[in-house]
């Protein structure tokens, strides 16, 4: 499955039996320069929606949504420790969660690359 | 995250095309269409700023022109009476205040809490005595100017310098860069103003700023501003630099922001700006809302403003609650964020006088979670003015 899009800027990308999430690039450059990351621990459980990491820039802070509902396996400390690599590789390197999804079929309400694209430039 | 778009109702400065060209992201500040940072980014605007030299455009910002009613400009007498006129609205020696000298001030209301603060400048010619130039914050302008007509009414007239823009350039090659312009300018020391000719137009020069580096703030005839905002951009260490590190770099340097640091509530004694308030003045009272500020000079405040260093990443913003380390609410911070050069996040905020000590532990609610803190000394990066 390709990489899909919420509302609220985040991406998720399935990886082995649980999916990747980060915010988009369109996101991390509204931001501007990424200076704080905090992330959940590993082990909680969120609801789609829910407040699950924050993010802050020299301007202001943003909250990070849980695209999908279900358990954080695993968090990616390396963006914590370098909150600059969140503007760097938004899409790539910088990945904040690994959540394993209880209710999968919550990937299809979200958008596409395309979609995406078209949502964020009129965003 | 809303993208911003034009408004046709807000007031734009003369500098506006040329940020735009430049790629600034615009936003609406005090009724202004202003840019909020550059393609550059806040971050490294902050910082090109501290190495180099940052170019601000601060033209919102209200200057006037204070002159005596009487037809006596140019002597000193002069200055006595416009001195004596404004004091009666603050707290500052003005009338020993030397001939091109600026001071910072604090306009009071009768409770002595503060309206705005302010900058008052002395001319250096003599037949500009009996003037004085104010420059105040933008979102405040329209009430201030109608408060000193007000209150000085009979005794001074207040000239709006409408057709004046403002233009700030800060950092350590603001000097240099200055000098090739005016080379005298660069012989100015802090706290002064010099008027000078340049390209046919008349500019005020002031050594000082909003960043804790030397600079100055130039005010430009409108339609010289462009020109000479190009003029010093040409030089290859000078950025164009937006309100988002302006922000931060202020809260580094521990200077207050209007609304947010320091209010019609707060006296400038709790504000821990007394060093504005003048000698003579502080015995002599004679300014709104003396009995109060007396009282807190003599007795202490109950509350005072302290600069706050987080522990940890996580910067505390405006709003967050301070507590003691046991769970106690002190106070409130007032600004707080990311400080590019300290490296890490810086507030300030005020707690009750008892634990206003530097080194005292604090904790700031962030998200509903405690965060340690400690009280400590501002400015967070230090100052850096000339004074020769």
């Amino acid at each position: 499955m390709s990489v899909r899009y919420s509302k609220d800027h985040e991406w998720a990308k399935a990886d082995g039996d649980a999916y990747v999430i980060g915010i988009s690039a369109h996101a991390a450059e509204q931001l501007g320069d990424v200076v704080f990351v905090e992330l959940p621990e590993a082990g909680k459980t969120y609801s789609k929606g829910d407040e699950m990491a924050v993010v802050e820039s020299v301007k202001a802070a943003s909250d990070v949504y849980a695209p999908i509902s279900g358990e954080i396996v695993a968090v990616n400390t390396a963006i914590v420790d370098e909150p600059a690599k969140v503007n760097e590789d938004p899409q790539g390197a910088a990945w904040f969660v690994k959540i394993k999804a209880s209710n999968p079929a919550e990937l299809d309400e979200m958008m596409d690359e395309a979609a995406y694209k078209e949502f964020a430039e009129n965003a | 995250m809303p993208l911003e778009s034009e408004n046709a109702a807000l007031k734009k400065t003369s500098l506006n095309d040329l940020h735009r060209a430049l790629g600034a992201k615009m936003v609406e500040f005090a009724g202004y269409d202003m840019p909020v940072q550059f393609p550059m980014g806040v971050l490294k605007e902050h910082l090109h700023t501290r190495e180099k030299a940052g170019l601000f455009d601060v033209s919102h910002m209200g200057q006037a022109f204070l002159k005596t009613a009487e037809a006596d400009l140019g002597d000193d007498g002069a200055h006595e009476k416009i001195a004596a006129a404004i004091e009666m609205l603050v707290p500052g020696e003005i009338q020993k205040l030397k001939k091109g000298g600026a001071r910072y001030s604090v306009l009071l209301n009768e409770e002595g809490g503060i309206l705005d603060d302010l900058m008052i400048t002395r001319p250096i010619r003599d037949d500009k005595q009996g003037m004085l130039f104010l420059v105040v914050n933008a979102s405040m302008k329209d009430q201030d100017f109608a408060l000193i007509e007000e209150k000085l009414a009979g005794k001074a007239t207040l000239e709006r310098a409408e057709d004046r823009s403002l233009i700030a350039l800060q950092g350590p090659a603001a000097a240099g860069v200055v000098a090739k312009l005016i080379p005298e300018a660069a012989e100015q020391k802090f706290m002064t103003m010099r008027p000078y000719e340049w390209q046919g137009a008349y500019l005020l020069v002031t050594r000082g700023g909003y960043t804790g580096e030397d600079g100055f703030e130039i005010s430009v005839p409108n339609d010289k501003a462009e020109l000479l905002a190009k003029t010093l951009l040409a030089h290859p260490q000078v950025e164009s630099i937006g309100l988002g590190a302006r922000d931060s770099l202020r809260l580094e340097a521990g200077l207050c922001l209007y609304g947010h640091d320091l209010t019609p509530e707060i006296s400038p004694v709790e504000g821990n700006i007394a060093f504005a308030i003048g000698k003579r003045r502080r015995e002599e009272g004679g300014f709104p809302g003396a009995v109060r500020i007396q009282k807190e000079l003599a007795e202490g405040p109950t509350s005072l403003r302290i600069g706050i260093r987080p522990e940890g990443r996580a910067p505390a913003r405006e709003g967050a609650e301070i507590q003691t380390t046991d769970g106690k609410s002190i106070g409130k911070v007032t600004s707080g964020g990311f400080g590019p050069s300290v490296g890490g996040p810086v507030a300030m905020g005020y707690v009750d006088a008892a634990y206003a000590e530097t080194g005292t532990p604090l904790q700031l609610i962030v998200r509903g979670k405690p965060l340690s803190a400690v009280v400590a000394d501002m400015p967070f990066a230090p100052h850096r003015y000339f004074r020769g």
